[in-house]
């Protein structure tokens, strides 16, 4: 790519919200544990909020019921994980990785699979018709959240971090969740799997030519349905990882989670715009740094702070950071 | 006369028509003819919800966009008069105080979502609805000194409507609450008739054609933003006049019932069941639904109880998943029932009468 023409306004945006920020918190160590833990909830919401931005950008479907994925994702790691006390209660970090990489696994698999039932059985009927979509999403979101009240139970239930991922690193003054820098190292994983995917195999190629131009890439003989599939089953499945992940940061899982979170993602992809992965990856930064410095400041603003946040994005670039050109 | 009341909008079919006006008279004889309180609130309800699904049509059925922050101006309404109410004592003047506050309150946030959103794309109106409804609810909730929290906020009406209230008509004994369910039965015939007569206006008609083809209204000249910007403040201030009659009736409001999400989802059911993009469809829509719902727990209770044998199909009729049931229902109205009662009603003797095929629409 020819660095002219990079676009890098938007990239710029996340270190200078950062360092902005600071004067008002005056610590220098205060503020290396907010940004962290802003950084870190930032991740798993791009992680969540990517396979959304996929799926709407392939095939301009704007799926409402995504926050099931992320419920359920997060509920199945408590049955996992409550079902592997000797892992989690262990204190290494490497035994509890075999704890937790299972859990993500298995949801991550039920996830996907409930999404491409999802595709089929909501979705696809009602492919290229913008208010069906939005209304029955919505439906498949609460029937998806009520059977999940059956299954689990309507109540809180907690999702205790195994032992080795508790307490915190210090650096200098600053306290650093442990957890934390390994949400922020899955969430870079996670965004550097999907960038080279993206960017460096033919599979990547197919589903950016869709993007661009869905009609093309079909009359080149690819079927573009069976590619949508798989990336609404994947982007399923990534909720699915990104619910455990929000789960073990929140340490504990309600079945409305999933509605919650959905109000987050979309105020993420509203300012990424709608169909870019590196937009959803600055807006979910930038959401997650402004939760956690809001948090601290004025506690009571916080979720006005994203969404001011996000009306003053669209003041600036009205498609969102990132906008598709469609 | 008739066609100038219903801004020459005729229910266009006989059953819809007889439907109609058998609702409306049960509404005005209710407190003769059905015995007992909760037959006055079912009947309350429904007219408090005939206007805010009337209103929530004008945006979705009319203008095609889909709004999740219309509980957020239903709420505004009631809390309008609750607070008003509570700060100025009960009076008249704290009614009007409040509804005016109320509505000046919905036109400027209706205008911002729709000036922030609508200028993009319809779709980022959903989201943004969305996120700011959400914000708005933990907003009521967490100012607990002027909304009273969780616990909301019970108040008195001026004397005339409240229940102590006593008079005597015709040698039979009622109270303030009869004065109070005919005010909102007046508000809420009134308010339908205008809503009636907006989405019949030429204005109403742009607002039709940008719901079939955004391009070609804009092409002719309309600014749809515009259009579209001012089609969701109408539909704000109708929602916020429904929220006041329901702190009228109540004189109670708490988040739970105006602000919820559960509210939202019962007036996109009684949209979609009642059929959308017809006023009248609001009405029968939720006239059926209201009572439907009254009951529907009690049979989910009953199904409950005779399914105890199986653990897994108790829990799947537990009346605490009656969610599940209006998702469900919901879900297969969009695909098999999309245009609902009235279109059904409206479609079927023109179908029958003259064996046409139905129109082809035009494809963009």
């Amino acid at each position: 790519m020819n660095f002219k023409d990079l676009d890098w306004k938007p990239l710029a945006l996340v270190p200078v919200l950062a360092l902005l920020v600071l004067p008002f918190i005056g610590s220098a160590s205060t503020w290396l544990t907010l940004t962290i833990a802003g950084l870190a909830m930032g991740m798993i919401i791009f992680v969540i909020a990517s396979g959304l931005t996929l799926v709407f950008g392939l095939m301009d479907v704007l799926n409402f019921g995504h926050g099931v994925f992320i419920a359920l994702g997060a509920f199945v790691a408590t049955s996992v994980l409550g079902s592997m006390g000797d892992y989690t209660s262990s204190q290494s970090l490497w035994q509890n990785m075999l704890a937790v990489l299972p859990a993500m696994l298995i949801a991550m698999l039920v996830a996907g699979g409930l999404g491409l039932a999802f595709e089929r059985f909501i979705v696809r009927p009602v492919y290229g018709n913008h208010l069906k979509q939005i209304l029955i999403t919505m439906g498949g979101m609460i029937i998806g959240e009520e059977l999940i009240k059956v299954i689990w139970g309507p109540l809180q239930i907690p999702l205790p971090l195994p032992e080795g991922m508790r307490g915190s690193l210090f650096l200098g003054d600053a306290a650093i969740e442990k957890y934390r820098l390994i949400a922020v190292g899955f969430g870079t994983l996670v965004f550097s799997v999907l960038l080279w995917v993206l960017t460096r195999t033919k599979l990547g190629l197919l589903i950016r030519a869709g993007v661009q131009d869905r009609e093309m890439v079909e009359s080149l003989g690819y079927r573009i349905k069976l590619l949508f599939i798989g990336v609404f089953v994947v982007g399923s499945a990534l909720a699915g990882l990104g619910g455990v992940m929000w789960g073990l940061y929140q340490q504990n899982v309600i079945p409305q989670m999933g509605a919650q979170v959905n109000v987050l993602i979309f105020i993420v992809l509203i300012i990424g715009g709608l169909g870019s992965t590196t937009g959803a990856l600055i807006g979910a930064l930038l959401v997650g740094l402004m939760a956690n410095y809001t948090g601290f400041l004025v506690p009571k603003a916080a979720l006005f702070s994203n969404i001011a946040l996000m009306m003053a994005i669209l003041l600036w670039r009205p498609q969102g950071v990132y906008a598709l050109g469609k | 006369m008739l066609s100038r009341i219903l801004s020459n909008d005729f229910p266009r079919s006989r059953v819809l028509a007889v439907l109609l006006v058998a609702l409306v008279l049960a509404l005005a004889l209710t407190p003769f003819v059905f015995p007992g309180v909760k037959a006055l609130n079912v009947a309350a309800k429904v007219m408090i919800f005939v206007v805010l699904v009337a209103s929530f049509d004008l945006l979705l059925g009319y203008t095609g966009i889909v709004s999740f922050a219309h509980t957020m101006f239903f709420g505004i309404g009631a809390y309008g008069v609750a607070i008003a109410s509570t700060r100025m004592g009960p009076g008249w003047t704290s009614i009007l105080v409040g509804t005016v506050v109320a509505l000046a309150l919905s036109f400027v946030l209706a205008l911002l979502v729709g000036l922030f959103s609508l200028r993009v794309r319809a779709i980022f109106f959903s989201m943004i609805t969305l996120a700011v409804a959400a914000a708005f609810q933990t907003l009521a909730s967490q100012l607990s000194d002027l909304t009273g929290g969780e616990d909301g906020l019970t108040f008195k009406m001026p004397e005339i409507l409240s229940p102590s209230f006593e008079f005597e008509l015709m040698g039979h004994a009622f109270d303030g609450r009869l004065v109070s369910f005919y005010l909102l039965f007046v508000l809420s015939l009134v308010l339908v008739l205008a809503i009636l007569r907006i989405v019949n206006s030429p204005f109403g008609r742009v607002l039709q054609a940008i719901r079939e083809n955004e391009f070609r209204a804009e092409a002719i000249g309309y600014r749809v933003v515009v259009f579209r910007t001012m089609s969701s403040i109408l539909s704000a201030l109708f929602a916020t006049l429904a929220g006041a009659m329901l702190a009228i009736w109540l004189r109670y409001n708490g988040p739970d019932t105006s602000l919820s999400f559960e509210v939202m989802l019962d007036v996109l059911l009684i949209v979609v069941i009642g059929g959308m993009g017809t006023i009248y469809g609001a009405a029968i829509g939720s006239g059926i639904f209201v009572v439907a719902q009254s009951y529907l727990q009690d049979l989910l209770r009953h199904g409950s109880d005779a399914a105890s044998g199986q653990p897994w199909l108790a829990a799947l009729l537990s009346p605490d998943r009656w969610l599940l049931w209006l998702g469900v229902l919901f879900v297969l109205s969009v695909y098999y029932f999309p245009t609902g009662i009235v279109g059904r009603l409206r479609a079927a003797p023109t179908a029958a009468a003259l064996r046409q095929p139905p129109e082809e629409k035009e494809t963009p």
